[in-house]
């Protein structure tokens, strides 16, 4: 479900079926041209295939119903799309407009001088000016521009609980620091594990630091390290996130054997849904995980909240982290630029955000809170849109905010550092050292 | 004059001999035209990328030695380099006395050694990842098999989330799965043996163990070369199970050297650095295996019947 670049699956197959791929797009992408004369030519979309792309081939049936330049989409398999993305926005069957993460996802593609900066398009357009939550647009931009139309639903990062746990327990949903440490103490107390941690996959470790940090220094100091300055991770709130971390694991918040757990396998969700683990910090997708693994336990008895504030912490408890959304962006060697813009306008439109809501998404279109009641659980998608509408930042994924050469060492570093192998002044050390 | 007949049918002979014995060059073609495109030119466009930058998108710019200099400073590839040495010693250590063993008893004619010999060999058809996700559900700390016996036969649950548990384990794994092959091999040693010297040895009073140490294993000793090369430049360049099973971790604790190249290359895509990585793993397995070979006097090609 989640459309991340580090769903479960192997990579071991990806290269050859990239190749495949490849040759694929350029037989579809020597039909589109050839047989474009007629008709106004064709432009092709690659989008993250999941279960999400009908939505989009039905947006794209009806705009192809209108316009004159046809746009053809191609659904590429989630755990081939990073690369197959990236070998073919090299050669000459590049896509004209491609889903991606925002961020350090586009990040190579803005430097190479591939894209199309759509920051005044979409000033002078109301409907995309406006279409879309701020937080959401903004998270998605790299050094001010915006490079991207959003296209799929709101992904933040929640906690996620027991309810059953928590009641017999007498405890309450934890909003302060405080409250944390006494679930901690008494679940620990009871031979429950207090938080489920998949951290065999090294990215729902890095959720916990991500949130930490925005707690601890708020969202500015990772801003400035996405914006490229190393220097940013010796800000003193990195080093106390750091050893938050380093206390967590010690007083046993995620049990002794979190490093052979996974969340790709199912190893994480199980632990809360038995009832052995009583809290997990995961992305919304959490929730559709649960109602596939354990539809009883997902409808009675998960229970989700914001992630509580840290003591003496300068960040904003009501900022979001995660993944604010996907989004389109156009090649800018595209020669159909206008029909591409078109395209994405569409994204903004009341029909599409339906579309997703019936999909059980949660669109990032301004006006989406009016459609939530016809999502499949209008509780959990109402909660999901208010955080991410009253957040006054969404703090992308560091994963896919900084590009892959930085991100990679980032998430060993994590790795070791919940490991016990590296020590958090190391950790600073070692980042701020990152080439 | 009659001297000199049996000079010149022998000079004769030796062109008969020689025009049997060697085709002419072009049937090689093709085996070398295959080796060439698949093998030697992307290796040799490694070792170009090696003394390059390059993320993928963009032309390759030559950057010199920069590669190699960061290769010997760098300590994850120190570290990577001496798990891969470890990993190798490990398995090795491990396979082959059980390949051995198991091996020459398959070369017997007991009752029942067809049957067993077959399942035995199962483990070699089942694909890598296949294997890997198998043995990555048993051992899963709170709902694997690993939970219930764990304990009862010494093995801490937590064993794939500790360091030594999860490189041991991935040798183990790795073992499980190239038995057989390597069993195979040891098996059709052991029928190469002439069974005279078995004879022979009876005779003197030999017995059964006298006989493994005395004839068998010497008579082994080029199927020994040969298996352990495989083994040393598969432990080398083992992956699968590694991205499957612990993806590197805990931490990098299992992080052995063609993982840190794929790492590098295709998840942080500093494909120059990765090509320095894989070029430097081409030249450690080419020279170890060398180094065996030499040795092991495998190269010079003595028979182990020689006096027969």
């Amino acid at each position: 479900m989640r459309s991340g670049i580090f769903t479960s699956g192997t990579r071991t197959t990806r290269w050859v079926a990239a190749g495949a791929a490849m040759a694929l797009a350029g037989l579809l992408a020597g039909c589109g041209s050839g047989g474009g004369g007629a008709d106004g030519g064709t432009i092709t979309a690659y989008v993250y295939g999941d279960d999400a792309v009908k939505v989009q081939q039905a947006a794209v049936d009806s705009f192809n119903k209108t316009s004159d330049v046809k746009v053809k989409l191609v659904s590429v398999p989630g755990t081939d799309y990073v690369n197959k993305l990236r070998s073919s926005m090299g050669s000459p069957s590049a896509p004209d407009v491609f889903f991606n993460w925002g961020g350090g996802s586009i990040k190579p593609y803005v430097d190479s001088k591939d894209l199309v900066d759509l920051t005044s398009t979409v000033k002078k357009d109301a409907t995309l000016k406006d279409g879309f939550l701020p937080s959401v647009m903004t998270a998605g931009s790299l050094d001010g521009k915006i490079y991207g139309v959003p296209m799929r639903g709101m992904q933040p990062v929640m906690l996620f609980y027991n309810k059953t746990l928590f009641a017999e327990h007498k405890l309450q949903v934890p909003r302060t620091w405080e409250d944390l440490q006494k679930a901690i103490t008494t679940f620990k107390a009871a031979g429950i594990t207090p938080f489920a941690l998949g951290g065999s996959d090294k990215w729902p470790e890095l959720m916990w630091m991500e949130y930490l940090l925005d707690r601890i220094g708020g969202p500015e100091v990772f801003q400035r390290i996405q914006n490229g300055d190393t220097d940013g991770w010796g800000d003193p709130a990195v080093l106390r996130t750091a050893q938050t971390v380093r206390e967590l694991i010690d007083d046993g918040a995620f049990g002794k054997n979190f490093h052979s757990v996974d969340y790709g396998n199912g190893g994480a969700p199980t632990l809360l849904n038995k009832g052995k683990a009583a809290m997990h910090l995961m992305g919304s997708w959490e929730y559709s995980t649960q109602l596939g693994k354990a539809p009883e336990f997902a409808r009675n008895d998960l229970g989700w909240t914001a992630f509580p504030t840290v003591a003496g912490g300068v960040g904003d408890p009501a900022n979001v982290v995660g993944n604010p959304t996907n989004y389109w962006s156009v090649n800018a060697r595209t020669k159909h630029k206008d029909t591409a813009i078109a395209f994405l306008r569409t994204m903004a439109s009341k029909t599409y955000a339906q579309a997703l809501v019936d999909n059980g998404d949660i669109p990032t279109t301004s006006d989406a809170a009016s459609m939530l009641s016809t999502s499949p659980n209008p509780e959990f998608a109402n909660d999901q849109y208010q955080l991410v509408q009253k957040a006054p930042s969404f703090t992308l994924s560091w994963d896919q905010a900084l590009e892959a050469r930085y991100a990679t060492p980032l998430l060993t570093e994590i790795s070791k550092l919940f490991a016990g192998t590296t020590t958090p002044e190391k950790f600073v050390e070692a980042m701020k050292a990152a080439e | 004059m009659p001297l000199h007949t049996p000079a010149k049918r022998h000079g004769d002979g030796r062109a008969a001999v020689g025009n049997v014995g060697r085709p002419p060059v072009g049937w090689a073609v093709p085996g070398i035209l295959f080796f060439a495109v698949f093998a030697i030119v992307p290796l040799a466009i490694a070792v170009y990328l090696s003394f390059c930058d390059w993320d993928g998108l963009d032309s390759p710019t030559l950057t010199g030695l920069d590669n190699w200099t960061r290769l010997f400073k760098d300590s994850e590839f120190g570290q990577a380099a001496w798990l891969s040495l470890l990993l190798t010693t490990i398995s090795w250590a491990f396979q082959t006395p059980v390949a051995l063993l198991l091996g020459v008893w398959a070369a017997g004619r007991q009752r029942s050694r067809a049957v067993l010999s077959a399942i035995f060999f199962i483990p070699l058809l089942l694909s890598t990842t296949a294997i890997a996700m198998l043995f990555h559900a048993l051992l899963d700390p709170n709902f694997g098999v690993i939970k219930e016996i764990g304990p009862w036969i010494g093995i801490d649950p937590n064993v794939m989330g500790s360091s030594t548990g999860a490189l041991l384990v991935v040798a183990f794994v790795g073992g499980w799965q190239f038995m057989p092959f390597h069993t195979l091999i040891y098996q059709g040693g052991a029928r190469q043996i002439p069974e005279v010297l078995y004879q022979a040895a009876s005779i003197d009073g030999a017995g059964m163990v006298r006989q493994f140490f005395h004839i068998t294993l010497p008579q082994l000793r080029h199927t020994m070369t040969t298996s352990s090369v495989l083994m040393i430049v598969g432990s080398l360049t083992y992956f699968d199970t590694v991205l499957i099973m612990t993806k590197g971790g805990p931490g990098t604790d299992t992080t052995i050297l063609p993982y840190l190249m794929y790492r590098t290359g295709f998840q942080s895509y500093d494909l120059g650095y990765a090509a320095a990585i894989a070029t430097a793993l081409v030249v450690v397995a080419t020279s170890l295996s060398l180094i065996l070979v030499r040795f092991s006097g495998f190269g010079s090609m003595r028979s182990t019947r020689e006096g027969m």
